[in-house]
């Protein structure tokens, strides 16, 4: 019965896929598609410009190859730059109109879309393929004016907010993924917290991919205005299916003077099955900007999905006296590879960062940890905590640590510490005296071993987050 | 440069007796030379260090050609006094003394015309600069069981004869089973603006000990780049230490390739910098077999605009199970200015090892000087007293007594 039990919760829990019709913009990567996009989206003019002047970059721009995981040429010929579920050229008013079987999905994934189930009272926005399909608890919200929908309502509704800030942390030109993004995003979220709003409830966005081909192109945008706070979550997940599948979002954060804002992601996009065929290539580009005095971002990163995953969330703290801070659990098992870590980059006086790396790496894996930690000539009276730790299961898999430190400045402090272990016989023994069998020692073990990172979630997803932390790394002893 | 390049390459096989095979060697490490150049920060190992603008910086067109045939005077105002040692002396480049005589002679082989078994021509473009300028290279092979009763100091001294040269050097050493040599190198510099190059080789066969201590202390504008190689059998130990402090730039690199059981690597590194000088370190230590060792323990005390790098880089293998690795930078910035970058690596394949690093860096604490203040002392003793005892940590792991105490007398450290 057991064993059942754990053969059913090592397949992706997430793998299937649901039969609905789609409705594709023409294969392929050029100005058309583009067109097609802003034009299917009723784009105003300046955001097709943008996006077209981020594509001429991207004939020029080469994609990176200093990365540790290296992954088969993508053809960009070959993707559909934009999916949407058939009878959504205009978005439903309200949840009624919305397709019953897309509801389904998101029941199956235990996300509540629908309003009178509110559990838990997050406010969900939940985007499927290329675009965003409900959001939640919008009068709520409103009446905080807070607010909370998909980018492309936001650039039709609020596009001063829009143009002000989209691009202003992660440029045109930043890098091959995330100018691709720049010229093909399709949805994502919008936040936008006026001053003196503490949001009432977390934020949360739900990613699904689920046409085969396509490429997920989301872009977030959260500002909180002076002395706001919201705590946002993100989750993903994707269908199993054997072909790999390219996800490049870019996800832009802007705290104002005393503002604060905490970002939380519980990653399970599909990771490929035992022999390392199929899953999700995961190339994000996270930004965070302390903009103004004494603001605070903080990230949070449960990575568990993905074939590979590449994803440095950052913060430039810029005003004087803002903090940054970074807590990450990055878990790779079978043929899964991991290179993710954070930037954190002192400009302003007083700055302070945090980082806690918690790298696991089972099977034929591969883990690495890059970071880098710039303390500017200004940024005096800084400091900078760094702590990484992996854990390494077997002598298949590999544990890296690559970290970057500068310090420019006599004032300010800069430490580091990185260890790599393994499970002791004396800490299974221990735990097997007590009744434990190796799977539950094992995930009793890792949790005590996360745990650091994982008080830093959100309640509700620290639950989730614990047992993805479990599931992930099941048949990976013995 | 490509010009300058063949005119002085063509200068020097004219002028030397080199066998044809030599010739065909060298000229393919020109011509790989030629097609990359210098390095520079597009280079991941090269990113905190562009040696290539440094280069162009402070001494702009280089000649690579250098006249071997007549000799130099050796100066014996140089050598170290006090301690009685073997001696080794370069003179711009040219080898001009080769003394041992406080050993026992059929003990020690020197050979300067041998077979080379190039391990070392893919390292970087600098090794093919090496091979194609390098005059003669040496090999010393020191014989089983025998250790050396005295230390062997190479003395590697440049005259204001040269200028904008580019010199390139290479030596070997075999230490046979059970055999043992404290080595020290001294930089004496009175040259301006030359680009010295050197590659050292080291085999240490079972059981036997390595320590080299590289002194670059006296002040000079020079650009160096040194490059040690040791490859290490069943349980054969290393020492490095280098003392960063003269030269204008300098890069020590030391590559070490733990492949015997039970061998041992300690690495440890002061900077002590001023001006705009600009220092780094960059170690790759391999663990490629299980209970291997490696310790490195770098400091760095920054005065000015001076700038010091320090990558370290542990690599474990998935055969190298029971590998203990340890490596700590730590660093005391005491101007606005200065800098210090580091990036320790580690890549680690083996489940069961103990590897950690860790970094630090920051100003004096201000604490300590205020207790060292209240008891007495002004802030300049104060101060002086506090870097006294963060450098002394890193002398002290010195294991050849009168070298230790030779190495403190030259930085001035108390005890």
């Amino acid at each position: 019965m057991r064993e059942k039990q754990i053969e059913k919760l090592k397949d992706y829990k997430y793998g299937f896929s649901t039969d609905i019709e789609n409705f594709k913009a023409p294969k392929g990567l050029n100005e058309d598609v583009i067109k097609f996009i802003s034009n299917i989206k009723k784009e105003p003019k300046w955001l097709l410009e943008w996006r077209l002047k981020a594509f001429e970059r991207l004939k020029v721009l080469k994609e990176p190859n200093w990365q540790k995981p290296k992954y088969p040429k993508i053809d960009y010929q070959d993707l559909y730059y934009y999916s949407a579920p058939k009878n959504f050229k205009e978005k439903p008013k309200s949840l009624n109109e919305l397709d019953p079987k897309l509801l389904e999905t998101y029941k199956k994934l235990g996300i509540p879309l629908q309003e009178q189930k509110r559990l838990n009272g997050i406010a969900v926005d939940a985007v499927f393929d290329s675009v965003s399909v409900a959001t939640t608890f919008k009068e709520k919200l409103t009446e905080k004016g807070v607010i909370f929908c998909s980018i492309s309502e936001a650039i039709q509704n609020h596009p001063d907010l829009v143009k002000k800030y989209l691009g202003t942390v992660i440029p045109l030109t930043d890098h091959f993924f995330a100018t691709l993004n720049s010229a093909v995003f399709t949805d994502g979220s919008f936040v936008y917290i006026p001053p003196k709003v503490r949001c009432p409830m977390e934020l949360s966005t739900y990613f699904r991919i689920n046409a085969s081909d396509t490429g997920q192109f989301e872009r977030t945008l959260i500002i909180a205005d002076k002395g706001s706070y919201v705590s946002y979550l993100e989750g993903c997940t994707a269908p199993m299916r054997d072909e790999n599948q390219l996800h490049a979002a870019n996800v832009e954060l802007v705290a104002l003077e005393d503002a604060e804002i905490k970002y939380s992601t519980v990653q399970n996009w599909y990771p490929g099955d035992k022999d390392g065929k199929g899953g999700i290539y995961n190339f994000v580009t996270k930004r965070g900007l302390c903009k103004e005095n004494n603001s605070k971002i903080s990230w949070t990163q449960v990575e568990t999905g993905s074939a590979i995953t590449w994803k440095y969330p950052s913060c430039i703290l810029k005003g004087d006296n803002s903090v940054g801070e970074f807590y990450s659990i990055a878990i790779t098992n079978n043929h899964q590879k991991a290179d993710t870590g954070t930037k954190m980059i002192h400009l302003g006086k007083n700055t302070k960062s945090k980082i806690i790396s918690k790298g696991i790496s089972a099977g034929f894996s591969d883990m690495t940890y890059r970071g880098l930690v710039d303390v500017f000539p200004k940024a005096i009276n800084s400091r900078n905590y760094t702590q990484c730790d992996s854990l390494l299961m077997g002598n298949k898999c590999g544990a890296h640590t690559v970290p970057y430190i500068k310090n420019k400045n006599s004032k300010s402090n800069i430490a580091h510490e990185a260890t790599t272990s393994k499970i002791s016989e004396e800490q299974m023994h221990y735990c097997q005296q007590r009744g434990l069998n190796s799977e539950e020692a094992v995930g009793l073990i890792v949790n005590g071993f996360c745990k650091e990172v994982l008080q830093q979630l959100p309640m509700e997803f620290a639950v989730e987050a614990q047992k993805l932390v479990g599931i992930s790394l099941e048949g990976s002893v013995g | 440069m490509e010009k300058q390049l063949k005119i002085d390459f063509e200068k020097i096989i004219k002028n030397s007796k080199f066998s044809k095979k030599d010739i065909e060697h060298k000229e393919n490490n020109l011509n790989k030379f030629i097609e990359s150049g210098f390095p520079n920060r597009k280079l991941e190992n090269w990113k905190f260090s562009d040696i290539s603008q440094i280069i162009k910086k402070n001494i702009g067109d280089l000649s690579f050609y250098n006249d071997y045939s007549s000799s130099n005077k050796v100066d014996s105002s140089v050598f170290v006094d006090g301690l009685d040692h073997n001696k080794i002396v370069f003179i711009n480049g040219r080898i001009e003394k080769i003394d041992f005589k406080y050993e026992e002679k059929d003990n020690i082989e020197i050979l300067d015309d041998f077979e080379l078994k190039d391990n070392l021509s893919n390292v970087n473009s600098l090794t093919n600069l090496n091979n194609a300028f390098k005059n003669k290279h040496c090999k010393i092979i020191i014989n089983e069981n025998y250790s050396l009763k005295k230390p062997l100091i190479i003395y590697h001294t440049t005259n204001n004869q040269i200028k904008s040269k580019n010199i390139n050097l290479r030596l070997d050493f075999l230490l046979k089973k059970n055999s043992s040599i404290s080595l020290i190198d001294i930089f004496n510099d009175t040259s301006k603006k030359n680009f010295i190059n050197i590659f050292c080789n080291f085999e240490l066969h079972q059981d036997s000990i390595l320590k080299n201590y590289k002194i670059d202390k006296l002040e000079n504008n020079n650009i160096k780049y040194c490059y040690n190689n040791i490859e290490q059998d069943t349980n054969s130990i290393s020492e490095t230490f280098i003392l960063s402090s003269g030269s204008k730039f300098i890069k020590n690199e030391i590559n070490c390739n733990l492949n015997g059981k039970y061998s041992s690597a300690f690495i440890n590194g002061i900077f002590s910098l001023k001006d705009q000088n600009h220092h780094e370190i960059r170690s790759n230590i391999n663990h490629l077999i299980d209970n291997t060792k490696s310790y490195q323990l770098i400091k760095s005390v920054l005065e000015n605009e001076s700038k010091s790098v320090y990558q370290g880089k542990i690599f474990v293998n998935s055969k190298a199970q029971k590998t203990d690795g340890y490596q700590l930078s730590k660093a005391i910035l005491l101007s606005d200015t200065s800098e210090f970058n580091a990036k320790p690596e580690l890549e680690i394949y083996a489940d069961d090892v103990k590897c950690s690093h860790g970094s630090a860096s920051g100003s004096l604490n201000e604490d300590s000087i205020f207790y060292l203040m209240s008891r007495g002392l002004n802030y300049k003793e104060a101060k002086e007293l506090l870097i006294n005892g963060f450098l002394l940590d890193v002398v002290e792991k010195i294991t050849h007594n009168e070298i230790k105490n030779l190495i403190k007398n030259m930085i001035g450290l108390k005890e």
